[in-house]
């Protein structure tokens, strides 16, 4: 027996794969999503005690119940894209902008300070344009001073867009304190200065801006010179120098876009949605878009899959709190155990598992 | 063998994917059919109430209103699904979302506990006339005039200066046993915003502190968030750096507790008692007790009576409260001070803004204009002094005293 053990050799060795078949991917990744749920209900019955079916159904529910709660969840949906649409061509470029949540927040400050001191002043229609050109702008500013830096002077773009994000904040503070004369720190919506809705919901002109912009974004990065420079500078910037590319050209101009979009994110919300502005505002999804926006490997196609995911989750969880009275927090557990999974499953995609055969006695396989 | 593994696994696998299909078709099909307003129409009473939080029982403010709503929806027999609640509400559109939802779910009460969900509120209750709207601290109510749509608060001014008097008291003692001098006796006040709730609230606890403790200041300064741990508990460190012998706060989190039970500074708390983690510097808390104004509410939808349209409770009624003494750390006599101090506020021979009792840049006051009626410019608009005492909570319930008095430092205009 002794001998033989010393002989063993262990169960199994991992072999990186050459290529997989799309649908093959696919399917491991939509097992991955399936396991994950499956797992969050054995969790729910393990831990609270709650039945797993109603837990799936609270979660359909919450998301699919009422017409309302699915035109809010398209709502959701389109901010959490808009903001990983922009964060998309940066990353692409392995820039690493994590200030999607200030560059928002400030395309939505913007906005309202257009409304709060324009606001009745001027004529609707250029009311309208001021608050665009405002949004878009100053989150295009807000993007493209750490962008500056880094094409200059190659510091961290990491740290400084993430420091962008507290100044962002205290500066909606400070707006919101000079503004609101009765201190309560709460500037009251000003609806009537919000942009014009049509179609079937108050949500439809969000959901069909985002919609256009995703496929400009998908033509954009896939069928545009922009967007092969992109492409070039993210896999390698000796490579782009090479062959004529002005790097710090295309890292100015990408980090543009992606402040303009994030601006556009920003206008929506307010603009379009909130018609006021608070530091909660973004409400963290600036950070979920660069999950979503890496899990759909920046594809903008795939990214409307992801943030439906995303935002599904979200309202179903929310559902889940409410209907069995337990923290919230269940939500971000529950995000957080799909994340895993799915980037878990990336291990099974990119390599496979060989077990090995035990060369003594007699061989079954 | 292995092939033999994998095979059982995955089979495995498949049997609880076929039920999760089985379980998501069930979930699908129940879903759309049933449960749309069972609460509503079950029994004999037609009452289902949705409840909106700004945030969840990690904030000290909307724990105070889900105890209170649990026990009043618990007082009034309601059953499980005859109440929702829906927690971490931000004060935007997602407020008129989760309040347009609950009227989809069949509720006919909606209450909202924070400021910032008024004006959204408000907006639902014009497009649903047939469902009642109750919003905690709002302002708007008395000049909208919707018969759907109330407001409430209480006088926690007259709570404030209970909790005061304990502070003072405290400092008293400090001062008899020499830990500190009689012109040391310095209280911090870790505000939120600098809004007339904050401002009629740490003025009362002032006068209260003053009453008792001749020689009392106070500096107050403030976070710019109703909700922030790391810059509360940074704002009662800078304070008690800044020589000040005792800490109250209003604001929603742990946060300048905390701060004091590591110095080991005496705190005055709100929205409930810190007791539990806070044993050694936890004095007292004044509070609202929402439970009275929640079995009122619920008892007017079950009876078909109307609601008050601006709601104010009082320290008679049982709305102001203060939790339990920390007897191991407030001063002697205290409980009998507080017992003379209460038979006085509630026969109205004291009153907690008595104009006798304070000056505004040297001057005793005789008429102040309030921004009782709410405008975009806050205009003041009615006097509120008459009668030697500022009439506070009487005009409309939410609080309007908004002045600096004599006494009391703002740090971020002065220091």
């Amino acid at each position: 027996m002794k001998a033989k053990e010393s002989k063993r050799e262990p169960l199994f060795h991992i072999v990186r794969r050459d290529h997989m078949p799309t649908w093959n991917r696919m399917l491991i990744r939509v097992l991955a999503v399936l396991a994950a749920l499956i797992f969050c209900g054995i969790l729910m019955v393990a831990i609270f005690h709650i039945d797993p079916f109603r837990f799936y159904r609270s979660m359909l529910d919450g998301a699919f119940k009422t017409p309302r709660r699915r035109w809010y969840l398209l709502q959701s949906m389109s901010i959490l894209l808009c903001i990983s649409l922009a964060v998309t061509p940066a990353f692409k470029m392995r820039f690493w902008n994590i200030g999607a949540e200030g560059q928002t927040m400030v395309g939505g400050l913007a906005t309202a300070a257009v409304m709060f001191y324009l606001g009745g002043k001027i004529p609707t229609p250029l009311l309208f344009v001021a608050m665009i050109a405002a949004a878009i702008l100053s989150a295009m500013i807000w993007a493209l001073i750490p962008a500056v830096f880094k094409a200059r002077w190659n510091t961290n773009e990491t740290l400084f867009t993430l420091m962008m994000n507290y100044v962002a904040i205290q500066l909606v503070t400070f707006c919101i304190g000079n503004w609101v004369k009765s201190g309560s720190g709460i500037l009251a919506p000003m609806s009537k200065y919000g942009l014009p809705k049509f179609g079937p919901s108050d949500y439809f002109p969000n959901i069909l801006t985002v919609a256009v912009l995703t496929v400009l974004m998908f033509v954009y990065l896939r069928y545009s010179k922009h967007g092969y420079e992109i492409s070039v500078v993210g896999e390698s910037e000796n490579t782009a120098r090479y062959i004529g590319i002005n790097v710090k050209k295309v890292i100015l101009r990408t980090m543009a876009l992606s402040g303009a979009l994030c601006g556009i994110a920003g206008l929506l919300l307010v603009g379009g949605t909130n018609y006021t502005v608070s530091t909660s505002i973004v409400d963290n999804q600036g950070f979920t878009a660069i999950m979503v926006s890496w899990l759909a490997k920046f594809n903008p196609i795939f990214m409307i899959l992801t943030s439906f995911l995303v935002a599904f989750l979200q309202a179903g969880t929310k559902q889940v709190s409410t209907d069995f009275r337990i923290n919230e927090s269940i939500s971000d557990i529950v995000t957080a155990i799909l994340l895993f999974f799915i980037i878990g499953c990336e291990f099974f995609i990119q390599y496979k598992i060989l077990f090995n055969h035990r060369q003594k006695g007699s061989e079954q396989a | 063998m292995s092939k033999k593994i994998l095979s059982v696994v995955l089979a495995l696998v498949l049997c609880i994917l076929s039920l999760f299909a089985v379980s998501c078709g069930n979930g699908k099909t129940g879903g759309d059919g049933t449960g749309e307003g069972t609460g509503a129409q079950q029994g004999g009473n037609k009452v289902k109430v949705g409840f909106i939080f700004l945030h969840d029982q990690n904030s000290t403010y909307d724990k105070n209103f889900m105890d209170a709503a649990e026990a009043a929806c618990k007082a009034a027999g309601l059953s499980e699904d005859q109440y929702i609640f829906r927690v971490n509400v931000p004060e935007g559109n997602e407020c008129k979302v989760a309040a347009e939802d609950l009227v989809d779910q069949g509720c006919n009460l909606i209450f909202a506990d924070s400021f910032g969900h008024e004006e959204f509120i408000l907006a639902v209750a014009k497009e649903h006339p047939e469902v009642q709207f109750c919003h905690a601290t709002g302002t708007m109510a008395h000049t909208e005039k919707l018969a759907n749509f109330h407001n409430a608060f209480a006088s926690i001014y007259e709570g404030r200066y209970l909790a005061g008097v304990v502070a003072g008291m405290k400092l008293n003692e400090m001062i008899e046993d020499g830990t500190i001098k009689a012109d040391e006796a310095k209280i911090g006040y870790v505000g939120a915003w600098p809004y007339a709730e904050v401002i009629s609230g740490f003025t009362s606890f002032f006068l209260g502190a003053r009453s008792v403790c001749a020689s009392a200041t106070m500096e107050v300064n403030f976070t710019s968030s109703w909700f922030d741990v790391n810059a509360e508990r940074d704002m009662a460190n800078a304070l008690m750096d800044h020589g000040c012998k005792l800490i109250s706060q209003h604001a929603d989190s742990m946060g300048a507790p905390s701060a004091c039970e590591e110095r080991g500074v005496p705190n005055v708390s709100y929205n409930g008692s810190t007791l539990e983690s806070c044993p050694n510097t936890f004095l007292v808390s004044s509070r609202i007790d929402w439970q009275p104004y929640f079995e009122y509410i619920i008892g007017a939808m079950k009876n078909g009576t109307a609601i008050d349209t601006d709601w104010t409770g009082t320290l008679k009624n049982g709305s102001v409260k203060l939790t339990e003494l920390n007897t191991s750390a407030v001063a002697e006599g205290t409980a009998a001070k507080l017992e003379e101090v209460r038979t006085a506020l509630e026969n109205g021979s004291l009153h907690v803004f008595d104009t006798s009792k304070f000056t505004v840049g040297g001057q005793t006051l005789t008429e102040y204009m309030a921004d009782v009626d709410t405008d975009a410019a806050f205009t003041p608009d009615t006097n509120v002094i008459s009668d030697g005492y500022f009439h506070e909570s009487e005009k409309r319930s939410a609080p309007y005293f908004d002045i600096i008095i004599d006494g009391i430092t703002r740090l971020d205009q002065n220091g």
